[in-house]
């Protein structure tokens, strides 16, 4: 009942400001369903994946889809994931929560001002 | 060029953190397509998803065979925010833009104390 109420949250920001909803799912893992950093943060990255694949589809059907300017920057990005994800096995879980809540930070200001 | 080669190194700057932090880089990508790229919000935000995509897929591939993907949560989450994307398009159209953001920064902030305050004391439900 948790997941549904993190996953429709996480539709709800996704849909408001272009954005997979990761960022409301991550700390909504760790704290309301009690997950660890690392599977919260792993969990979330398959679930973004269903959600941007909805979203995408969607827009393709209405034309609004960009594949070149997609590819400029999620082909660099794949490759960055892989390499996060590397760095994340090293990381403290400590570190990774402090960083992710300045990540978190930053976007607030950001949404803020 | 200068522009694409902008847009690539952002690109992967939003990968890295996707991978770091499990997010789709989304929040990155949508202001280098709009202000690098020269996209409109509406052809960013689509094209946004459709790079998360590729991003998502190599993020998630390496948490697999770290072993740290729960995929019955992952798809139960990804069909609920199905519900809220069709829910949200709805209040954004009823609700000033202006007042959603503020909203969502308020609770960002406090959701990021409540971490940054979690992870001061050692975890009591650490496996």
């Amino acid at each position: 009942m948790r997941l549904v109420a993190i996953g429709v949250l996480a539709g709800l920001f996704s849909a408001l400001f272009g954005v997979g909803g990761g960022i409301v799912v991550v700390p909504l893992l760790i704290l309301l369903a009690r997950y660890d950093e690392r599977p919260a943060m792993a969990t979330s990255l398959a679930a973004i994946g269903v959600i941007a694949l909805v979203g995408a589809v969607t827009y393709a059907l209405h034309g609004e889809l960009k594949p070149g300017a997609a590819a400029v920057v999620g082909l660099p990005a794949a490759a960055g994931a892989v390499f996060g994800a590397v760095i994340q096995q090293r990381v403290p879980t400590r570190a990774l929560s402090l960083g992710f809540s300045a990540l978190l930070a930053v976007i607030a200001v950001w949404l803020l001002v | 060029m200068w522009s694409l080669l902008l847009a690539g190194t952002l690109g992967l700057l939003a990968g890295v953190l996707a991978g770091l932090f499990g997010v789709g880089g989304g929040i990155l990508f949508v202001p280098t397509l709009t202000l690098v790229l020269g996209l409109t919000q509406i052809h960013a935000e689509a094209s946004s998803l459709l790079a998360i995509l590729p991003t998502v897929a190599a993020g998630a591939w390496r948490q697999q065979r770290y072993g740290h993907i729960r995929w019955r949560p992952a798809l139960v989450l990804g069909a609920a925010a199905i519900v809220g994307v069709e829910a949200g398009v709805q209040i954004a159209e009823a609700l000033p833009e202006h007042a959603l953001r503020r909203l969502f920064g308020v609770l960002m902030l406090v959701v990021a104390a409540q971490l940054a305050w979690r992870s001061r004391r050692p975890s009591s439900y650490a496996s």
